[in-house]
């Protein structure tokens, strides 16, 4: 490992801790974000040469301010009106790093930032952007190419939502107690469609992608460590932890999905079940119950079977029936209808599946039709089940997806034969 | 979520606008890119030349040929597209309205399939 390769390593986590320092002190998002940006430059190219300083995050808060300084008296004596702004920064000798540097106070910045980039005036698209380029410390470049969006695209987005962020009001502390558990669920909800964006892309084909998956599991495990009695903060760790140990499994090498219950079990992450179980299990044992919570126990269940024929489909059935009752939603009832028909019968699941009946968005959507298929075929009805997977196939925005269903259509139209 | 917005051009109702009209079109393609580069939106644009300009290439048994002119002969021919990148399909519907062909020709929107799937 070069000097370089380990001075990165080290400003990665400290960058949103500075941003978040920043941000708390003077206020002005995107300002301190570019001098945040100087400020790490700097220690990229002094440090490996000049030796890293005993404090790091102390010498980047002091740098960043500093250029935040001049920045923003550059700003003040160009435009007579920033007077107000130039009034807030407080002088130079005021700006020395608080003392107890690795204490309590590195950890709220993180946290406050996460809360700000996943400020309820913004869109989906915008928190995720944010949080990957202020939290994740990702360039515009890297967010852009995961997203495939041309890079001034991205830029745009990213600039527009903190200047939204800005107008809102400026909360740049942590939101007060009752909104804050709020905040907390869009937070998990953000890190969640980071990963997902990067699972569900194919392996191999786009590395940039799969990048997306370790860095919310990087940026997860961060919030669990400020947050370690959170239970469904644990819980979205454990999950992502889980569902990641089968990545190595879920692909053949020509790209195509292979199925849960097909999938070379060995191949999965053993260190990562390890520590998802674990992680799930004393959360379970602690904390309220939560719908992060029940799919992590889920995917442990699943986890823990050595061999598909072996899974505990009548606890996993259970599970689903508790996370139907807390968190009610339409994907989840066809999870539901897949374990029930392991326990009590492919009629018993498509029995649930009809509740379904009549929802114009579900009708619309491909994995209702694929569960639908899937349990038909187990039933027996090869024509049926034909019919679903082909509209399933039609329905899919995702060509490996579309490739899985049509082989299986395929498949059941050589037993007519 | 990637739209395709494809502008389909009825030069039948095109060739009847005055002349303000038409640059009422042009300026309004003009503004909508804007809007589309200001909202963060904005995945891709092209513009295409008439199709009596189009060439079509079959290969056939190893042998390539090449023939004068488009695929499929109809009145109406795709003039370009867009690809927006926003959060919802009624969004992508909304920006569909809002280019300015589609007061006189019909704007396609379609979902751009994605490389990726879930495990099932």
């Amino acid at each position: 490992v070069t000097t370089g390769t380990r001075v990165e390593h080290l400003l990665r986590p400290l960058a949103p801790q500075v941003l978040g320092a920043l941000v708390r002190r003077y206020g002005h998002f995107g300002a301190c974000e570019d001098a945040v940006q100087e400020a790490l430059l700097a220690a990229a190219v002094q440090w490996p040469d000049e030796g890293v300083p005993e404090s790091p995050r102390g010498w980047l808060i002091t740098v960043a301010s500093r250029r935040l300084t001049d920045e923003l008296r550059r700003e003040g004596a160009r435009r007579r009106r920033e007077d107000a702004a130039a009034a807030q920064v407080p002088a130079d000798e005021q700006l020395a790093p608080p003392p107890g540097d690795g204490a309590a106070g590195d950890r709220d910045d993180t946290l406050v930032l996460l809360f700000l980039c996943c400020h309820p005036e913004l869109t989906a698209a915008s928190r995720i952007a944010l949080t990957l380029r202020a939290v994740g410390g990702l360039t515009t470049e890297e967010i852009a190419r995961a997203f495939l969006v041309p890079e001034a695209t991205m830029a745009q987005r990213i600039s527009r939502a903190k200047a939204r962020v800005k107008a809102a009001g400026g909360a740049f502390d942590a939101p007060p107690e009752p909104e804050r558990a709020e905040r907390l669920q869009a937070v998990l909800h953000v890190l969640y469609l980071i990963f997902n964006e990067g699972y569900t892309a194919s392996s191999g084909a786009d590395l940039q992608r799969a990048e997306l998956t370790s860095e919310a599991l990087r940026l997860t495990r961060t919030l669990h460590g400020l947050l370690p009695d959170d239970g469904e903060v644990a819980g979205l760790l454990a999950l992502m932890l889980l569902t990641d140990a089968r990545r190595p499994a879920r692909s053949a090498p020509d790209g195509r999905l292979i199925p849960l219950g097909e999938q070379d079990r060995s191949l999965w992450n053993a260190a990562s079940i390890e520590e998802g179980s674990a992680l799930i299990g004393s959360a379970l044992e602690r904390s309220v119950l939560g719908p992060y919570q029940l799919q992590a126990a889920i995917a442990a269940v699943h986890a823990e079977s050595p061999r598909a024929e072996e899974t505990d489909w009548p606890q996993i059935a259970g599970l689903y029936e508790l996370l139907a009752r807390i968190a009610p939603n339409p994907m989840v009832t066809l999870n539901q209808a897949v374990a029930l028909a392991m326990v009590a019968g492919p009629r018993a699941g498509l029995g649930l599946l009809s509740s379904l009946d009549g929802d114009e968005r579900m009708d619309r959507h491909h994995r209702l039709h694929a569960v639908r298929a899937h349990l038909l075929e187990m039933a027996g009805d090869a024509a049926e089940a034909r019919a679903s997977y082909r509209t399933a196939a039609r329905l899919t925005l995702s060509l490996p997806e579309q490739r899985y269903l049509e082989a299986r259509a395929a498949r059941l139209a050589g037993a007519d034969h | 979520m990637k739209y395709l917005l494809t502008i389909h051009m009825n030069p039948a109702a095109f060739d009847v606008l005055s002349e303000d009209d038409r640059n009422a079109v042009m300026a309004g393609h003009e503004a909508f890119i804007a809007e589309l580069r200001e909202s963060g939106e904005m995945a891709g644009t092209i513009a295409l030349a008439e199709p009596s300009n189009s060439k079509t290439v079959r290969v056939r048994e190893g042998a390539q040929t090449v023939t004068d002119g488009p695929y499929i002969e109809a009145k109406e021919w795709l003039a370009g597209f867009y690809v927006v990148d926003c959060d919802t399909p009624e969004r992508a519907a909304e920006l569909a309205a809002r280019i300015p062909d589609a007061k006189f020709s019909a704007i396609e929107v379609r979902p751009v399939m994605f490389d990726g799937g879930m495990e099932m």
